[in-house]
């Protein structure tokens, strides 16, 4: 029943990413912690990558094959932004990263949400988890995901401000750190609109505490 | 997204669930949902009730294995009634979750099931204990259980407080419920719900098309 995340040898980004889109824009999340097995080699590791200017991606799973797949797909935008003269949508992106994942899906154990802004849609969400393309208001992935299934269906609702979309990440990455081994560190989040890309680093003390029972 | 496998004929019995208890000033409050499923694919029983009374004021709901969890309660409730008899009064919650703990933990090898023992008694009052598949007992102010119970850590690790009256227990227990249910395919059907407290007991059950819904995207 695993998701996207994996345990390998290697390094793992056992994680949590999220992404949701307001009017007039999207906010991403993402937690800053890498595991390899029992270790957390790299505890303030920013998993939102920039794909384009007003396009980012969040990366789980193994993090070679996840920041392999952002660096192909930064790539090929690039290349075909200057073909059709203009900023590539949305779309293009999450397309060109579900190709990457659905053609080598038995090779790679990753899960990019890709999330951004464009003239054309404005803000948008897509999952692209096991080579699949599906735009949605909102998205979570990564190992601790799970656990915060239950919260965000609760609590989203439609119609967020930009604000309050900033604060339900931060919630949401909160609690899956508390009870998610592989996600901690601190919260990285990123929010984009037509007039600019903002991106911000809450510390673990800044962090929301829920119960801790 | 069927699948066409038919392992799950000869797939043991199990109760992927989601169940739940929560402690009150007055009382506790426990659910569960009522799905026993065979091989992850097919539901066998769509209203079990996995919410069972072992004494008059304790009750505990049963996870994992459907056989080994039944087979446990059964032994617990015999045990439970001796016990009383023994001491010429009700049993305490703890001595449940005790004798439940001896089951588990001497058959740890042989068994795969987890439970919450959950009631009132005279000495202390409403109390939960969660007895977990290898027999570790922990006293908590509410607990969580079954394979559902993972997709709501972050749901009642946000909403719980301290000091919620028994309405807002309910409303806790039934959303908790409802959510997992909504993501985890081997927990569903219907909510069974149970209410101990000094006065007695309370038996509730909330149809699936009751339940609350959440925004849905």
């Amino acid at each position: 029943m695993q998701g996207g995340a994996s345990r390998d040898a290697g390094l793992g980004l056992g994680t949590t990413i999220m992404a949701i889109e307001f009017d007039g824009g999207v906010v991403l999340g993402s937690d800053s912690r890498v595991s390899a097995g029992d270790a957390v080699v790299n505890r303030v590791m920013n998993k939102l990558s920039p794909l384009h200017d007003k396009i980012y991606c969040a990366l789980s799973g193994s993090a070679a094959d996840a920041q392999t797949i952002a660096e192909i797909v930064n790539y090929q935008l690039d290349v075909h932004s200057v073909e059709v003269g203009q900023d590539p949508l949305v779309r293009s992106a999450a397309t060109l990263v579900k190709n990457i994942s659905y053609k080598y899906k038995e090779d790679l154990s990753a899960h990019l949400i890709v999330a951004g802004w464009d003239k054309r849609e404005g803000g948008q969400v897509y999952a692209t988890l096991n080579g699949l393309l599906s735009r949605q208001p909102f998205a979570v992935g990564g190992s601790g995901s799970f656990y915060v299934y239950g919260f965000v269906d609760a609590e989203y609702q439609p119609g967020m401000s930009r604000e309050e979309c900033q604060q339900f990440v931060l919630n949401t990455l909160s609690l899956a750190m508390s009870r998610d081994g592989s996600t901690g560190g601190v919260a990285y989040i990123v929010t984009i609109d037509s007039k600019s890309v903002e991106e911000k680093c809450i510390l673990g003390n800044q962090i929301p505490v829920f119960n801790d029972l | 997204m069927c699948s066409s496998n038919s392992e799950w004929r000869s797939a043991e019995v199990s109760t992927g669930t989601t169940i739940i208890a929560v402690r009150y000033d007055g009382g506790v409050v426990i659910g569960s949902d009522s799905r026993a499923s065979m091989g992850g694919v097919y539901v066998s029983s769509r209203i079990i009730n996995k919410v069972v009374q072992v004494h008059d004021k304790i009750f505990c709901c049963m996870s994992g294995s459907l056989a080994d969890a039944q087979a446990v309660t059964n032994a617990v409730i015999h045990r439970l009634n001796f016990h009383s008899m023994q001491m010429g009064e009700p049993p305490l919650v703890q001595s449940a979750a005790s004798i439940m703990k001896e089951f588990c933990y001497n058959y740890r090898d042989e068994l795969s099931a987890g439970f919450i023992v959950a009631g009132w008694d005279r000495k202390k009052g409403p109390q939960v204990f969660e007895v977990s598949v290898g027999g570790m007992v922990v006293e908590q102010e509410f607990t969580i259980g079954g394979s559902g119970s993972t997709y709501i850590y972050g749901y009642v690790d946000a909403k719980f407080k301290t000091g919620m009256t028994r309405e807002q227990c309910l409303t806790f227990t039934t959303n908790a419920l409802s959510l997992a249910m909504d993501r985890d395919n081997v927990s569903g059907g219907v909510v069974h719900l149970a209410v101990v407290t000094e006065a007695g007991v309370e038996r509730q059950l909330i149809p699936g098309n009751k339940l609350p819904v959440f925004h849905r995207i």
